[in-house]
């Protein structure tokens, strides 16, 4: 009520009284007065923001506004993206790959084949990108995660000799170190697929499918590097490890060519990313488009024939084969554009009902009552 | 006096006395000396902390040191204080472990079951060793691993960040200018860092009175003389004029001895006394003779009074500048300076003070040898003894002694009376009989008194200003409307008490009714106790509101209850000896009831153990934050019982400062040091724990989630560095700047809303339910954070096809999300953004990016590629315009619910903060707000009596001249010794009974250096 009487009083001009009438302090001792500055006196000039009518209501009036269209361009974009989803793991007994499913495990030597056939309704026009998918298989699991040995997959000698301990019990076999070493690498998917298109007329025609540019630059460039650089043969610099014990090849063997072999095997690189969730799917291979005339993929009839290497049916996994196409935001995904209708509309919704709450019985006058 | 000094060392004796205690009323010992026993007591015994006046040197004995001195006995433990945040603080980290281990159980038995569905099946790609393959012990160990990764649920910084900002509040308290006293150079000094936060939650303040409220000088401000007001000032209208340092004072400079420090505004009164009114004469020179001050001259005209008390010093010192010095006494004179010329009186007796007369008269013989007989005392004694001619006079006086009243002014009356010389020298007779006599002496004296002290005439009237210290009233005004009750404890007497309760405006005379509890039984303090409360309840309504299982909740609709049905306003008054009884056991929850019930409770006349007790009664029963506040050595034990002590760095040294927790120059600080410091930093903690439990909760619990998702393995959701980084780092620095500095009202409205204090004290900022409510939000952000993602991401994939949906990916987007989020959320909670916040805020954003992207660096990786295995995520992730999409999306789902809750709590129940903030941003559009200044005016119409807090047995000590000095008595020895003081210590002992309570320890006394006697000395012991 009195606020600051004193204060303006002192502030004033008492500044000499100290050294005036203070009994210890002479004229020359320091004067223990604060300083005068506006961080000690907590005076520091500020902008204050309140939540007010205003400010708030505008806001989420702005939100909706502006998500609802993202929304709807996320949502009719996701659409708009083709996609083609087969799964070939082969769990019914009428599925082609049943008896492959049945039969197979890691130990077998002969490659069990089977070819899954589907047609697709609608023409794929642009670039056409095709995935595996794997559910239920835990990708993301701490103990598989990290095993693992960054620097034997960037080439470093010492790690192709010595691989870390987080590699076990991948890390050696035979006591000879494996390479690449860990439960990731040794799970590496070796399913090969090959996609037929039949024509009306009944021939098969391969579809080309392009095995490189599906990793990321950094990983191809930075991260995996074969121990030597990629000029050396391969063949002797991985001399003296073994493969990964569920592997058939060695890791040199992997392709043909060097540019794409050994660690900076694209297919193994993006084997590596782990996947964040248990159901997943990786890029395997990219169908070009030839030309602007005739769509990547027509419709009609195709058959995925598979080489079928991996098993997936103990932990009940699926394996599925995607055919995608891509737009700005990525593969078809509708829950951001529903997710952002949503909330753009509920901002609005809860705008126009803040504001009501406001007319009615919002404290407009706020000061009004302050006692004085 | 070496040989003095050598003797002593020869001296022999055995003092056999009580065991320590905290008795300071009571003493019990004997001394055993050449065969003889003398007692000693209370009489006998000087209290630590003691100062000698009038005395150049004594001999004692030192018979406790150190902590059994009677002073420290009652001193009190010194606890380690903390704060009820702090408390609660303790109490919710373990909460938040016991919710840790849930999730760790929860977890592990989640991961025990997805070993046995799943993972067992997964064994293929995941092996796991035999011994280990038990999926109860795998979900054991997945436990330990979850406990070790949820960890940061548990705020281990939080510890550390309340301390650095406990730390920058005491800096601000320290710098603080307006709690600056530039006239000792003292600033405020916060002496402890653990307490702020509670300086802003006090309910009961416990001050004391002398050096506290008041300054303990007394003023002579006016006078009533002969019916006729001298004291104020008008102007040529006349109209009165306010007195301020601007108006000119008197020149007092035809008087070479005036003590240059007296000022007195009223020029007619020096007018009257030049023109040699008689009356205004022998007004002052009953003022220079009817006292029992010692007057003491170093150097020619340098006169120093050594007053018992400081009222009668004011008014010798006012006398002494009219023109009326009183110069020198010895036992039987009186010397006075009369306006220039030395006159000495003949001091023929002293009728000295007490409780039950209430006034002190002398008899002189004057140069011209008439005898008179001069008095002052309170108004409605001295009014029943005068002379039947001055009726008209009373009555114009009493009028202005209702008018000086009503200012807060003590009064005292003045009287003469011209004595005959027979009828006094047998009076005279009649009194030294009286004074020999064994039996019914005091009677006898009294009766002999009450006789002579008849008939008087009447002469006027004196007002004495208690000077309060700057601002008392207003402090307490504001302090009492922001709901701080505020109880003086004095060891004053009831009318000191009293008086200074009314100028400060604690007591009123609108009150209804003023209890004063001084019942000597326990019966009767019981009794009047059950009296006051049954009248401030009205009859049958018992309420027992003194429980200690009470929940303080309930305590609070207990009082508003009370505050709504009692609208009256009453007041207790209770002195020591009752208090002593009300504090046992049975009767202490009465004692609490009622003075709860009462606007303004006085203890006078209490010891320092005490005024510890009631402060001890109130935190046990009320649960509420006591502060205390004092200056003197008295005030060190309720300093330390308090949850916070306050010390005042004055004239009594240093004790209560040093047993304080903060310590400033003058009590109106007060104001301010809870107002606005306690205020804010109660604020900033609340706000700072809030958003720091928030913030943990968001960041830890996204790991829970994603156990779900990564079969319970403990799997982290972020790169290790941000984990490592996360609290350090990035979001450290802007809630530290927002505990440091955020204001929600400024100052000057922290002072004039004193309501503003309110929520403090009924902890409203951070309790149980704000901390769920946090928590609450930290949860549901963290479900966002995880959640929207994983919608988003599940089997998308990059705009060139590749992978977006790997963990490092996933792990960029939620630690962006939530740095994000955070930092939005810090945004809405600073209302006060500084350059510092800004600078904070913007720069641990830039902070967390930069970082980022150094540590996805190809060459950090080149270098440590082992350690820095996320190289290329923030750029393959962050250059995605669906990944910002994810993060907007989340920000605005993480904070849209709260800015509408907020917005609408603030819309439509205000706080009177925020209705105070909304004011302020209206003003700072427009001008700078005019002060409001009311002056708290006192309503007082009560007559003070003669509040003198003075002892009887002064005047026979000086009619005796024991404590006249040699010095001073004969012509000053050059070094100070003492002749004839070879057999001084037999005459002393003869002596000892007759020496009053301003001697020396033990009782020794002869010449000795100073030093020597550090520990026994002391003449005034200070109670007060």
């Amino acid at each position: 009520m009195m606020a600051s009487s004193y204060n303006a009083k002192e502030e004033d001009g008492h500044h000499s009284v100290s050294a005036a009438s203070g009994p210890s302090a002479g004229p020359s001792a320091k004067s223990k007065k604060p300083d005068n500055t506006a961080f000690k006196q907590q005076r520091l000039p500020a902008w204050q923001p309140i939540l007010t009518a205003g400010t708030v209501l505008p806001a989420f009036f702005i939100i909706g506004l502006i998500f609802i269209p993202i929304g709807i361009g996320l949502f009719v974009t996701s659409n708009n993206i083709r996609e083609f989803e087969v799964d070939y793991t082969g769990v019914d007994a009428s599925s082609p790959c049943f008896t492959c499913s049945q039969t197979y495990s890691w130990n077998s030597s002969i490659p069990c084949k089977c070819a899954v056939s589907f047609s697709l309704e609608q023409p794929f026009e642009s670039n056409v990108f095709m995935y595996y998918g794997l559910s239920n298989f835990y990708q993301n699991h701490r103990r598989y995660v990290k095993s693992r040995d960054d620097s034997q997959l960037n080439g470093d000698k010492a790690s192709l000799r010595n691989p870390s301990k987080e590699c076990e019990p991948y890390r050696s076999h035979d006591n000879k170190p494996i390479a690449p070493c860990g439960a990731i690498a040794n799970s590496l998917f070796n399913d090969t697929l090959e996609l037929f298109y039949i024509d009306p007329n009944g021939t098969r025609t391969q579809i080309p499918l392009v095995k490189k540019g599906i990793a990321w630059w950094t990983d191809k460039h930075v991260k995996f590097r074969n121990p030597g650089g990629n000029n050396f043969n391969l063949t002797v610099v991985f001399q003296g490890t073994t493969k990964p014990v569920n592997w058939r090849k060695y890791v040199y063997e992997l392709d043909t060519d060097p540019e794409n072999n050994g660690f900076v095997n694209e297919d193994f690189i993006v084997w590596m990313r782990t996947a964040a969730l248990p159901t997943f799917r990786k890029l395997y291979r990219i169908i070009q488009k030839k030309s602007n005339m005739t769509p990547t993929l027509p419709r009609g009839n195709y058959t995925l024939d598979v080489t079928y290497n991996y098993p997936v049916r103990s932990f009940e996994g699926r394996k599925r084969m995607i055919l995608s196409t891509i737009s700005w935001m990525g593969g078809k995904n509708p829950f951001l554009g529903i997710a952002y209708i949503t909330v753009g509309s509920v901002c609005f919704f809860l705008g126009v009902v803040l504001l009501i709450i406001h007319h009615k019985y919002g404290n407009r006058n706020n000061s009004a009552d302050i006692p004085n | 006096m070496d040989s003095v000094t050598l003797r002593l060392l020869s001296w022999m004796g055995e003092v056999v006395c009580e065991p320590p205690n905290n008795k300071l009323d009571r003493f019990v010992g004997t001394l055993y000396w050449k065969d003889s026993r003398y007692p000693l007591d209370n009489e006998k015994l000087l209290l630590r902390g003691c100062v000698l006046r009038n005395t150049e040197w004594c001999f004692g004995m030192v018979i406790f040191a150190g902590p059994q001195t009677k002073l420290m006995q009652n001193c009190g433990r010194t606890a380690f204080k903390r704060t009820s945040i702090e408390r609660l603080m303790n109490t919710l980290v373990l909460w938040i472990f016991g919710f840790l281990l849930c999730m760790g159980i929860i977890l592990a038995i989640g991961n025990s079951i997805w070993e046995e569905k799943v993972g067992k099946n997964f064994r293929d790609y995941l092996v796991w060793e035999d011994v280990l393959s038990n999926s109860v012990f795998s979900g054991f160990l997945t436990f330990w691993s979850y406990i070790i990764i949820l960890n940061t649920v548990v705020p281990i910084s939080l510890y550390v960040s309340v301390e650095v900002i406990r730390l920058g509040h005491s800096y601000f308290i320290n710098w603080d200018r307006k709690m600056y006293y530039g006239q000792r150079d003292m600033p405020a000094e916060a002496r402890t860092t653990t307490l702020n936060e509670e300086l802003g939650q006090v309910e009961y303040i416990f001050s004391d009175k002398t050096g506290t409220l008041t300054q303990n000088i007394m003023v002579f401000n006016k006078c009533s003389i002969n019916g006729k007001t001298y004291g104020d000032v008008y102007d040529e209208f006349g109209h009165k004029v306010e007195i301020s340092e601007k108006t000119p004072c008197v020149d007092f400079s035809f008087n070479p001895l005036r003590d240059k420090k007296f000022h007195f505004y009223d020029h007619s009164l020096v007018e009257a006394i030049k023109l040699g009114d008689p009356m205004v004469e022998e007004f002052f020179r009953l003022l220079a003779l009817c006292h029992t001050v010692m007057s003491e001259e170093k150097n020619e005209g340098e006169l120093v009074y050594q007053a018992q008390s400081p009222d009668e010093g004011a008014l010798v010192t006012a006398a002494r500048n009219f023109g009326f010095v009183f110069r020198a006494r010895t036992p039987e004179t009186i010397t006075l300076y009369e306006m220039g010329k030395h006159v000495t009186y003949q001091l023929l007796a002293i009728l000295d003070f007490n409780n039950v007369r209430k006034r002190m008269s002398v008899i002189v013989r004057n140069p011209v040898g008439q005898i008179k007989l001069y008095s002052k005392g309170a108004d409605t004694i001295l009014f029943d003894r005068l002379d039947p001619t001055n009726d008209d006079l009373m009555y114009t006086t009493s009028e202005h002694l209702n008018e000086f009243a009503g200012e807060g002014l003590r009064t005292l009356a003045l009287a003469y009376k011209d004595l005959d010389e027979e009828y006094f020298a047998d009076w005279m007779k009649r009194l030294h009989i009286a004074s020999t006599t064994l039996e019914n002496r005091e009677e006898l004296l009294a009766s002999l008194y009450e006789e002579i002290e008849q008939d008087m005439m009447l002469l006027g009237a004196t007002a004495i200003e208690d000077k309060l210290q700057e601002g008392v009233a207003e402090t307490i005004a504001c302090l009492t409307l922001s709901s701080i009750k505020i109880w003086v404890l004095t060891g004053d007497k009831l009318e000191t008490a009293m008086n200074i309760g009314y100028s400060c405006n604690m007591l009123r005379d609108d009150m209804n009714e003023v209890f004063i509890i001084t019942g000597h039984t326990v019966l009767e303090v019981q009794q009047q106790l059950r009296r006051a409360k049954e009248q401030i309840l009205g009859s049958g309504r018992e309420t027992a509101n003194c429980s200690k299982d009470a929940e303080k909740t309930e305590q609070y609709r207990n009082d508003s209850v009370f505050e709504e049905t009692i609208t009256s306003e009453y007041a207790l008054i209770i002195n020591g000896h009752s208090l002593a009884h009300a504090l046992e056991a049975d009767l202490e929850c009465l004692l609490l009831d009622t003075a709860c019930l009462c606007k303004t409770v006085v203890c006078c006349r209490v010891t320092p153990l005490q005024k510890a007790q009631v402060v001890e009664l109130v935190k046990k029963y009320k649960r509420a934050v006591t502060l205390a506040i004092g200056d003197g050595a008295n005030d060190v034990s309720m300093i330390k019982t308090a949850h916070i002590g306050v010390g005042i760095s004055g004239q009594e040294g240093m004790q209560a400062v040093l047993a304080s927790d903060y310590s400033f120059a003058q009590f109106r600080y007060l104001q301010r040091l809870l107002l606005v410091h306690g205020r804010w930093s109660y604020y900033r903690m609340c706000r700072f724990l809030c958003y720091f439990f928030y913030k943990n909760f968001a960041f830890t619990l996204v790991h829970f989630w994603f156990g779900f998702f990564c079969g319970f393995s403990a799997q982290t959701v972020y790169d290790q560095w941000f984990i490592t980084l996360f609290n350090i780092v990035y979001t450290s620095l802007p809630v530290l700047a927002m505990g440091l500095f955020d204001q929600d009202v400024n100052e000057q409205n922290s002072l004039r809303q004193p309501k503003l204090y309110e929520p403090g004290q009924l902890n409203l900022l951070f309790n149980k339910r704000q901390f769920f409510m946090c928590t609450l939000q930290g949860i549901y952000t963290s479900c966002v954070l995880f959640f929207i993602p994983y919608g988003a991401f599940s089997n998308t994939v990059r705009d060139d096809g590749s992978h977006i949906a790997d963990q490092q990916s996933f792990a960029v987007t939620i630690a962006t999300s939530l740095i994000i989020v955070v930092s939005v959320q810090i945004g809405l909670d600073t209302n006060y953004w500084t350059a510092v916040n800004h600078f904070y805020i913007w720069g641990s954003l830039t902070v967390y990016f930069s970082i980022l992207f150094a540590m996805h660096s190809d060459g950090i990786f080149r270098i440590f590629p082992s350690h820095f295995p996320f190289i290329g995520t923030a750029r393959n992730s962050l250059t995605q315009t669906s990944v910002w999409l994810v993060i907007l999306l989340t920000a605005v789902i993480c904070v849209m619910p709260v800015v509408a809750i907020r917005f609408l709590r603030t819309d439509l129940y205000p706080t009177l903060s925020d209705k105070v903030r909304h004011m302020q941003q209206a003003s700072r559009k427009q001008r700078p707000q005019e002060q409001n200044l009311k002056r708290v005016r006192r309503t007082s119409s009560r007559r003070s009596a003669y509040a003198f807090s003075h002892q009887e047995g002064y005047g026979e000590l000086i009619t005796s001249g024991k404590n006249m000095k040699a010095a001073r008595l004969f012509p000053a020895p050059p070094t100070g010794r003492i002749p004839g003081s070879s057999s001084w210590i037999e005459s002393l002992l003869k002596k000892r009974t007759e020496m009053a309570s301003g001697a020396a320890v033990g009782p020794l006394n002869g010449s000795a250096e100073r030093s020597k006697s550090e520990n026994t000395p002391v003449q005034q012991q200070h109670i007060d």
